[in-house]
Formats: C-alpha cells, structure tokens, sequence
C-alpha cells in the first residue's frame, strides 16, 4: 500500500517534470537549430552550454535554499505557484485544442527566425549574435521548468529526482534533435501542455490543501485522482469552449 | 548600484510575468481559492468540505478564465 501511494506521487512528480522539460526543450531547439543552420553551430552550442550551466546553477543555489522554508509554508506557496501557473498552462491548451487561438507553430518560428538571422550582419571572428539567441532561447524556455523542478522537487524532497529528470530530458531532446536533425514540428505540443497543466495543477492542489492543513483521503494516493478529476473537467471545457466557437460561428 | 537595482527589476518582472502576466483573473482567483480553503478548513468537519471545494474551485476558476476568451454573441 505504502509503496503504491509513494509511487503515485512520484509518477506524477516524474510525469510533470519530463513533459514540462520536453515542451520547453522543443521550443529551444527551434531556436538553436534556427541559429546553427544559419550562423554555423560552435557559436549556437556555446551558446547552449553557457545557458544550461546557469540554470543548473539556479537550481543549485535556490533548491537548497528552499529547503530550509517551514514545510507547512512551503507547501502552501508551492501550491499557490503550481496553481497559477498550471491554470496558465491549461487555459492556453484549451484556447488551442478549441480553435480559439493559434497552435503553436515551430515550422513558422523556425522560417522567421531564419529570416531575421540572415538579415543580421555577418560576424568576423566571435559571433555575438548567434551565441546571445541560443543563450537566450534556452535559458528564457528553461526557466520555467527551473521553477517546476524547484517547485515540485523541493516540496516533495525529491529535488536530485526531478534534476535527474529535467536533465535527462534536456540530452533526449537533443539527441532526438540531433538525429533528425531539425526542429521537431510533429511534437503534440498540445496534448503535451495540457498533460503538464492538469499535472501541475493536481500537485498544486494537493500542496496547497497540505499547507492549509487538509489531511487528503489516500495521502499521496489522491493525486492521482485529482490528477483524473482535473482531466475530465479539462476535456469538458474544451467541449463547452468548442460548443461557444461553433454558435458563434453559426450564428 | 544601478547593476543591482537593474538585477532587482530583472527579477520582479520576471515574477510579475510569471504569476500575473496576462492572466490577472487566475491569480486573483488563486488567492480567494486558497482563502476560502483556509477559512473552509478550520473546525470539525470542515477538512471534508475543503476537500471538495478546493479542486471544484480551481475548475470554475478555469473556466471562467477561458469563457473571457470566449467569442462574444
């Protein structure tokens, strides 16, 4: 029962991580693969490196320091931060899974990021510009999953898993990328964001609720009803907001 | 000094994005649901009540977000 319950939360915990750091990670390598086909790739990887050493180091330095926060107050603003930004997450997955908003397109990022590449002037020696766009692309889009592995790794004393975790999505995304060597467009980015947000809610939920004093039935085992719970109320949204679309439409 | 006050700037907008963004009402919505949850958890069985109150809250608040986006009749 116990190992059950454990292994629910880490399930999640590792489900959450990985799909948020693919997303992220997709997103980046759009970018540098944009940066390496057209300014060359030393410039574009350095560029990578520099930005995955600081946020490691973020990491590093905030994920110990957070351990020393009450439990009961971490928790609780834990819980708030997944809340907010799971809602975030969702709310844009079903604006796009009702046609309400534009998918995300990494064909067309991809064109506009080679368009304004090659309008930039040619270096001499060091290429600034190749290196501060991958620089950028990967620390902005790694940002945010700094914050989900901080997040969900120190709440559930599992920081080295979810370092683990986020790290090895970061080499499977490159690899992967490497191998068909461009950006990968076929990802169901969507699918995958809405995954990410009804996880980083259920555990937001759970947090908060903990932090509040609510002893949740099951213990950990409730995540992954929340985790049910939030899924189905998540498609019937994107049914009721599909409905709204199709009677404006009509109409 | 003007490095550290640029550093600090960085760091609030980078926050205020995050949480805020242009998303206000989910944040706003947050901060009442874990309010009516802390009040909702006090007392005998008012755990029972948080517990279903709570995700029922982060799902209206979901949809009400969304239904903003909504085309308007």
């Amino acid at each position: 029962m116990i190992g059950a319950t454990v292994s629910s939360g880490i399930v999640v915990l590792v489900g959450a991580v990985f799909l948020a750091c693919a997303v992220e990670m997709v997103e980046a390598l759009t970018i540098v693969v944009a940066v390496g086909h057209t300014r060359g790739w030393r410039w574009a990887l350095e560029g990578v490196i520099v930005a995955l050493v600081v946020l490691g180091a973020l990491v590093g330095v905030f994920g110990p320091a957070l351990i020393h926060v009450p439990l009961s107050w971490l928790r609780l603003i834990v819980g708030g931060v997944l809340l907010i930004f799971g809602l975030q997450w969702l709310r844009k997955a079903v604006l796009r899974a009702s046609g309400l908003k534009a998918k995300h397109d990494e064909d067309a990022i991809y064109a506009e990021m080679v368009a304004e590449l090659h309008a930039a002037p040619q270096a001499t020696s060091r290429d600034q510009i190749a290196f501060m766009m991958a620089f950028k692309g990967v620390f902005l889009e790694g940002l945010e999953v700094v914050v989900t592995v901080l997040t969900l790794g120190t709440s559930a004393h599992r920081l080295g898993l979810a370092s683990a975790v986020a790290g090895g999505t970061v080499v499977l995304v490159a690899v992967v990328g490497a191998v068909v060597a461009k950006q990968l467009s076929s990802v169901p980015e969507n699918a995958m964001k809405t995954t990410v947000g009804v996880m980083l809610i259920s555990y937001g939920t759970f947090w908060a609720g903990e932090g509040l004093g609510i002893h949740w039935p099951g213990s950990d085992g409730f995540l992954a009803l929340l985790v049910v719970l939030y899924g189905v109320a998540t498609y019937g949204v994107v049914l009721l907001t599909r409905q709204a679309a199709r009677t404006k439409v009509a109409s | 000094m003007t490095q550290v006050l640029k550093l600090i700037k960085a760091f609030g907008r980078f926050w205020w994005d995050f949480l805020v963004g242009d998303t206000p009402e989910l944040f706003v919505s947050t901060l009442v649901i874990l309010a009516a949850t802390a009040l909702l958890s006090r007392g005998h069985h008012a755990g029972y009540a948080a517990e279903v109150i709570l995700p029922l809250l982060v799902v209206l608040s979901l949809l009400w977000s969304v239904r903003k986006s909504w085309p308007k009749r």
